[in-house]
């Protein structure tokens, strides 16, 4: 059912990211040409409305963040291994049920510990 | 119903009947279809700028941009040409290289995904058998541009506006991609094509019991949140962020914030099209033969596209009726609700597939 059969799909999506590329690449080309350009110190500070930054602004960040991060990864690995799961699960028929009902178990238990131990409290 | 996949499968004959080799033919339809993508981009996202702001209007009881052509509808060209002619400009001390990058990130993942929905009968451009699983690992590249914008700014309110928004996506990509699994143990395929022609009798919401239903709701709620809309606007929210990520950008270095921001709200609302609604397939009810006659007579684009403008409706009707969250409550209602709620509704949709309970 592809647009043209005889492309594969490899190359469609080669064609998708570069047409993205291109996209982007052509409207500043043209915002390039046509855009004025002025240069003054004022200007060139980061807008923090109005008040002087002060110190860095890359700096070390809030570890919060960091904490959902990692729970994020530890769930988004569990989505990968449910996805193959996903497809055959018609075939598998009850076994496949108590097999991933056993792997959903061991993970909720996880979640069950982040939580009880504060991990999803944000402060 | 009428099959687009002549009029290429004829295109293509006649490329290769003027005696060309193979591969200029291709490059000529790679070319063809890059052409098509851009043009479609840029259209959906000049009219999804004047839907936003019309119904914004109409839920406020204004009527929104009247002065440019008929009914406003020239404005969007005119804010285009005008970030057109807008000053680039780049800040004291950011990071050169990754604050023109991120733009480049942002815009190919929402284009590839673009490029991934099914939008007719033989309409649809690459159709991996692995299809919305590839859909959602494209998304998830574009809140790496989101990240990269934020922090190249050199600016606090960025860095806090990417920050929040990095949290917001990653949480919601759970819940949005396991209400999508959902339907895949149902269907029991991850290809794009096949999912739509599944849902010939009727569509995955009213084939998939209660389980469907739950996980159309949750996949709403979590879309929501993964364009960063509605209640879940966080990332911009004017009153504490000034614009959040993107506030150091600008000119059309915004724009194309701007641009993927209403053509992802697109690509959510095709997705719930393709996975709940049917994708460009008719209403059909099962035993209704004159009335899915009837219904076979609409194209199936315009199926598509009324679907997907019905998902994008409701998603903006969700912003102008609830108030903003804070993010505490944000990341609570995902981690404690959402995402429990989402593994539940899994684990239900499997029993009532292997008792053989489904339509």
């Amino acid at each position: 059912m592809n647009l043209l059969l005889e492309i594969g799909n490899g190359a469609l999506s080669v064609t998708a990211v570069l047409t993205g590329i291109g996209l982007v690449f052509a409207a500043l080309l043209i915002a390039k040409l046509i855009s004025p350009r002025s240069f003054s110190v004022k200007k060139s500070e980061p807008y923090e409305c109005g008040i002087p930054t002060r110190g860095e602004s890359m700096i070390q960040f809030k570890a919060g963040y960091y904490i959902f991060a990692i729970l994020f990864l530890i769930f988004d690995v569990e989505t990968v291994f449910l996805w193959p799961w996903s497809v055959v699960m018609r075939g598998l028929g009850p076994q496949g049920l108590l097999c991933i009902a056993i792997f959903m178990f061991v993970l909720i238990m996880g979640l069950a510990y982040a939580w009880k131990k504060g991990a999803l409290k944000w402060e | 119903m009428f099959d687009f996949g002549k009029w290429t499968s004829a295109f293509n004959s006649l490329l290769l009947g003027t005696g060309m080799p193979e591969w200029a033919a291709v490059l000529i339809e790679c070319v063809i279809i890059a052409v098509l993508v851009l043009a479609t981009y840029i259209v959906l996202a000049l009219f999804y700028i004047l839907y936003e702001r019309k119904l914004c209007a109409w839920f406020q009881c204004r009527l929104g941009p009247m002065r440019v052509g008929k009914w406003g509808l020239l404005q969007v060209f005119a804010d285009m040409f005008k970030i057109l002619i807008k000053e680039l400009i780049c800040l004291k001390g950011t990071d050169r290289f990754l604050f023109k990058l991120a733009p480049y990130i942002v815009i190919t993942s929402s284009v590839t995904m673009l490029a991934c929905l099914p939008w007719g009968n033989g309409l649809q451009i690459i159709d991996w058998n692995i299809g919305i699983f590839f859909i959602l690992a494209v998304s998830s590249v574009g809140v790496l541009g989101i990240l990269l914008a934020g922090w190249a700014s050199n600016n606090k309110y960025t860095l806090i506006g990417a920050m929040r928004s990095g949290a917001q996506m990653i949480s919601y990509e759970l819940s949005l991609g396991i209400s999508l699994m959902t339907i895949c143990v149902f269907a029991g395929t991850m290809n794009i094509s096949e999912l739509v022609a599944e849902q010939e009798s009727a569509w995955f919401l009213f084939r998939g019991h209660i389980p469907a239903i739950i996980a159309f709701i949750i996949y709403v709620i979590a879309a929501t949140a993964e364009t960063n809309r509605g209640p879940f606007d966080l990332p911009e929210a004017e009153h504490e962020l000034t614009a959040g990520y993107h506030t150091e950008y600008s000119g059309i270095h915004f724009g194309f914030f701007y641009l993927a921001e209403y053509l992802n709200l697109f690509i959510v609302s095709g997705i719930a099209t393709l996975m709940f609604l049917g994708g460009w397939m008719p209403l059909h009810i099962p035993g209704w033969e004159a009335f899915n006659n009837i219904m076979n007579y609409i194209p199936s684009i315009v199926w598509f596209l009324a679907k997907a403008f019905f998902i994008s409706f409701v998603i903006i009707w969700f912003k102008w009726t609830f108030p903003r969250v804070r993010i505490d409550q944000m990341l609570a209602f995902e981690w404690k609700y959402l995402m429990p709620f989402s593994l539940a509704n899994l684990i239900l949709m499997a029993v009532f597939v292997a008792l053989g309970w489904h339509f």
